[in-house]
């Protein structure tokens, strides 16, 4: 599904990412693991297109997506979400998802403005769709409420909602857990599994080490910029160069 | 949600009846002339909103837009024979072509750097007004624009052209609403609030500045030739660096992102100098702090007040029902 | 030969006007380093300070190097207030509302200075002589010399100030990483409000040993401020010498530009500059690039 060559990526001086080769299997959900610092969340933003690489080469269902943007992307189906959550703040919670549709509607400014009929009709499906992701993540009951005032959870929650509704092949998700209680994270295990369930690949960049080793069917791990180790999460955990490059750091 | 869309459109109708009602009682009133340039105000500020408000992109240079839609229509039609409406969109044409182009690399720029290149822009093309006097006669303006003409009506006195400028404005004004309520509006909306967020949904941004950028430099230009011809004559100081600000102080104490809030702010700022005379040296002062304070403590905009004030009130009245219900 | 001494004399007054859009430049450069703002109202500490010069010469009688020492501190103060009544209240305001708060100041300060001072145009005398000196051919005035010098004299102190002293150091540590330098105990807060003291008093020299050449009125703040910050684009924001080599750049260009291309669109010159930098290479000159992080 997703295939990384080589990546290597320089800021300046600093080399955040060198050589890193991998794949992800389709239908697969896969962890990307590492210290602070390792380069997860640059791996994520070379793949979505937000960063152009130094060297090396991504591809997705075989196709060299390595220098397509960040919006052609999402038209092929690979969508994520963000570390420090990226939410539309001063709109609601169903607008958020409604962005979600973008990929799957096509008016332009001028039928809008002139509310065209195919604009009204592609309004009607983006709501009901919204609406429907919004039963699917559990969120219904938040629909009118601005999200700068969600809590964190439900933000986490939304944004992966939003993510959704563009019906992705491949979804990124960056520490999704993270800032999340423990009866929280337990539901977003599930919901990782029944969007898994659904089809769709995921790739998770996580800390919390229950969490991945519970979902995952295959680990990479990065440790300054390299690759460290890949491998199921038994292997991962058994990987005396994974268990010194953690435990090292305490 | 169909009664939220059914309210929306009742507001606009209630607001365009009252619009096109007031002339039968402002007859022979000096006020109507001054409600003529509260349309093309209102038109301006709903173009510089679309871009600001809505995309959260600053111009500081729409002064510009304003000015060539009325040099281009006041330089041909004062010196050719030609139907002057043709050339309310020929100017449209023009304004929008050049917006398009510099649109790429002016929008590349963001916060500060946008703000800047957009005000380096207003003044060099203040500099060319200026400059080019053989066209636009320069500082001491263009003069002899013919008024605007349908078969035998000529657009020459306060009430016709108050009709003429409000049925731009009100179509200007329900093109943005419908707008601002359809997934264009929302992913507008979304590059406001986290442009990377929106182009990881599929919004391509780059383009859609581009495009946003130029509706409002056209809705700006056709303004521009409405004023062209309203006026019949045209000077540079009317499209420089202080009309921008002018522009800007409009839609933030209006509203940002509010069609109604633009043509608020607008009213108020084309009304005050004109009713009270005292305003007209303290104009930039009270611009200023205008745009201070409403930044500072009110940033929705007198709109955006109005509505948590009304807001706060039905819940009061609800309360009140509420309780007494329970006695 | 005349040719070549008109060149010179192009020359000599690009460099003049050049030193002061540097040092306009440069408190551009102060606050936005250290706040990351631009500050639209600081063309207008320029015109603050020829215009109080004035005000105290002609009013209050005073001699010259008082009226100079008062009219900076008095601008200083605006500047101190400014960031203390619109800047400081704002908390995680976004780019557009402090761009907004700087242009309403901007013009507040403008139209109080009309107010109480009026429409009329200003000259301040010379500092020293008004005669010129003959230089190659070439005429100079003393006050060109004057700005020469004080513009100098500046970029140093500033140097020294931003390498050697504690609290310079502490400014550059602030407009690094705030947050870090919160952390290791710099009172981030003291440092803006000094950022803004610093670039007010800078702008109002500036305006001050101007005034004397270019006559000054409530309204010239705008340009030269637009002019300042043209500098500091050309330079690169982050890049002090940059500002300083931009300012200069900015000014034979504009000089030349007049001379023999054309005089009424010498002010055009600067925004055109200005524009193409920003297109081909927004981080200056001698600016270093950055990606975005998310
Ligand atoms: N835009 C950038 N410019 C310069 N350096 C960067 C940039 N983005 C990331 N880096 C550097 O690259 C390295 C990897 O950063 P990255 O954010 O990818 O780490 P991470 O694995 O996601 O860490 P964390 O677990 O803390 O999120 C870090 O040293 C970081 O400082
Ligand atoms: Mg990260």
């Amino acid at each position: 599904m997703l295939r990384l060559e080589n990546i290597t990526q320089v800021f300046g001086g600093l080399t955040a990412l060198e050589d890193v080769s991998f794949s992800v299997k389709e239908g697969s959900i896969t962890g990307v693991i590492g210290p602070n610092g390792a380069g997860k969340t640059t791996l994520f933003n070379i793949v979505t297109g937000l960063y152009t690489q130094t060297k090396g080469e991504v591809f997705l269902g075989g196709e060299n997506i390595s220098f397509l943007n960040t919006e052609e992307l999402a038209k092929l189906g690979l969508v994520r979400t963000f570390q420090n959550v990226e939410l539309f703040r001063q709109m609601t919670v169903l607008e958020n998802v409604m962005i979600g549709l973008h990929t799957k509607s096509a008016s332009g400014i001028f039928s809008c403005a002139f509310k065209l009929p195919g604009q009204i009709r592609e309004e009607k499906y983006i709501l009901q769709k919204s609406r429907e992701w919004l039963t699917y993540t559990g969120i219904t009951d938040l629909a009118d409420i601005t999200a700068g005032n969600l809590p964190f959870g439900k933000g986490r929650l939304l944004e992966i909602s939003r993510a959704l509704a563009a019906e992705p092949k491949i979804i990124l998700m960056d520490e999704p857990a993270a800032g999340l209680n423990s009866r929280e994270t337990a539901e977003l295990a599930s919901l990782i599994r029944k969007i898994k369930e659904s089809g769709v690949t995921v790739v998770l960049v996580e800390h919390d080490m229950d969490l991945v080793m519970d979902i995952c069917e295959s680990i990479v791990v990065l440790n300054l910029g390299k690759k460290l180790a890949e491998g199921t999460p038994r292997q991962i955990q058994e990987n005396p160069a994974v268990i010194s490059a953690y435990l090292g750091e305490g | 949600m169909v009664t939220v869309k059914k309210r929306q459109l009742l507001v606009f109708f209630v607001f365009a009846a009252a619009v096109l009602l007031a002339p039968f009682f402002l007859k022979g009133n000096y006020l109507l002339n001054v409600l003529v340039f509260v349309g093309i105000n209102t038109m301006l500020a709903i173009g510089l909103n679309l871009l600001l408000g809505y995309a959260g992109q600053i111009s500081l240079g729409h002064a510009a837009f304003f000015g060539m839609g009325a040099y281009i229509s006041g330089i041909i039609t004062s010196r050719f024979p030609v139907e002057p409406f043709l050339i309310i969109f020929l100017a449209a044409l023009c304004v929008g072509v050049i917006a398009f182009i510099i649109g790429f690399p002016i929008l590349k720029l963001k916060g500060h750097y946008l703000a800047m290149a957009t005000l380096g822009f207003g003044i060099i093309m203040y500099i060319i007004f200026n400059e080019t006097v053989d066209w636009t006669g320069g500082p001491s303006g263009l003069s002899g624009i013919p008024n605007l003409r349908v078969g035998s009506l000529v657009f020459d006195n306060d009430w016709n052209n108050y009709y003429l400028v409000w049925v731009f404005t009100l179509a200007v004004m329900l093109l943005s609403i419908n707008l601002s309520r359809s997934r264009i509006g929302r992913a507008l909306r979304a590059i406001h609030d986290s442009e990377v967020a929106a182009r990881v949904m599929g919004v391509n941004a780059r383009i859609l500045k581009v495009q946003i950028f130029t509706v409002s430099a056209v809705i700006s230009a056709v303004a521009g030739s409405l004023y062209a011809h309203v006026m019949t004559f045209i000077a540079p100081a009317s499209f420089g660096f202080n009309f921008s600000v002018e522009l800007l102080t409009m839609i933030v104490i209006g509203g940002l992102g509010s069609v109604y809030g633009s043509f608020l702010g607008a009213a108020i700022l084309t009304m005050l100098p004109e009713l009270l005379r005292v305003f007209q040296d303290l104009d930039i002062v009270i611009y200023g702090l205008m745009l201070i304070l409403m930044t500072m403590y009110m940033p929705g905009g007198l709109i955006g007040g109005m509505e948590a004030a009304v807001r706060f009130a039905l819940k009061k009245i609800g309360k009140g029902e509420n309780n007494n219900a329970q006695a | 030969m005349d040719n070549f001494q008109q060149l010179f004399q192009y020359i000599l007054t690009g460099l003049s006007n050049g030193a002061i859009y540097a040092l306009i430049g440069f408190g551009f450069a102060i606050i936005y380093n250290s706040t990351g703002i631009i500050n639209f109202a600081q063309g207008e500490f320029v015109m603050l300070g020829g215009m109080l010069t004035i005000f105290f010469l002609s009013v209050f009688q005073m001699p010259l190097v008082p009226a100079i020492l008062l009219a900076i501190v008095v601008s200083t103060g605006v500047g101190i207030l400014f960031e203390r009544l619109a800047i400081r209240p704002l908390k995680d305001a976004q780019p557009f509302s402090l761009i907004i708060i700087t242009i309403g100041a901007s013009i507040f300060l403008r139209g109080a200075a009309m107010l109480i001072w009026g429409k009329d145009t200003h000259a301040l005398p010379a500092f020293s002589s008004n005669d010129p000196l003959y230089i190659a051919g070439a005429t100079i005035l003393p006050q060109h010399l004057w700005i020469l010098g004080v513009t100098v004299l500046i970029i140093i102190a500033s140097r020294i100030f931003f390498n050697y002293s504690v609290v310079g150091k502490a400014m550059r540590a602030c407009s690094y990483n705030p947050r870090a330098a919160g952390l290791v105990g710099i009172n981030v807060k003291s440092m803006v409000l000094l950022s803004f003291a610093l670039s007010s008093a800078i702008g109002s020299l500036a305006g001050i040993i101007i005034a004397p050449l270019t006559m000054t009125s409530y309204d010239v703040g705008a340009m030269l401020g637009l002019k300042g910050f043209c500098a500091v684009i050309i330079g690169g924001m982050s890049s002090g010498m940059g500002t300083v080599f931009g300012g200069l750049l900015l000014g034979l260009l504009e000089s030349l530009g007049a001379g023999y291309i054309s005089a009424s669109y010498k002010d055009a010159i600067a925004f055109i500059i200005l524009l193409l930098i920003l297109f081909i290479r927004p981080e200056g000159l001698f600016g270093s690039k950055e990606t975005e992080r998310f």
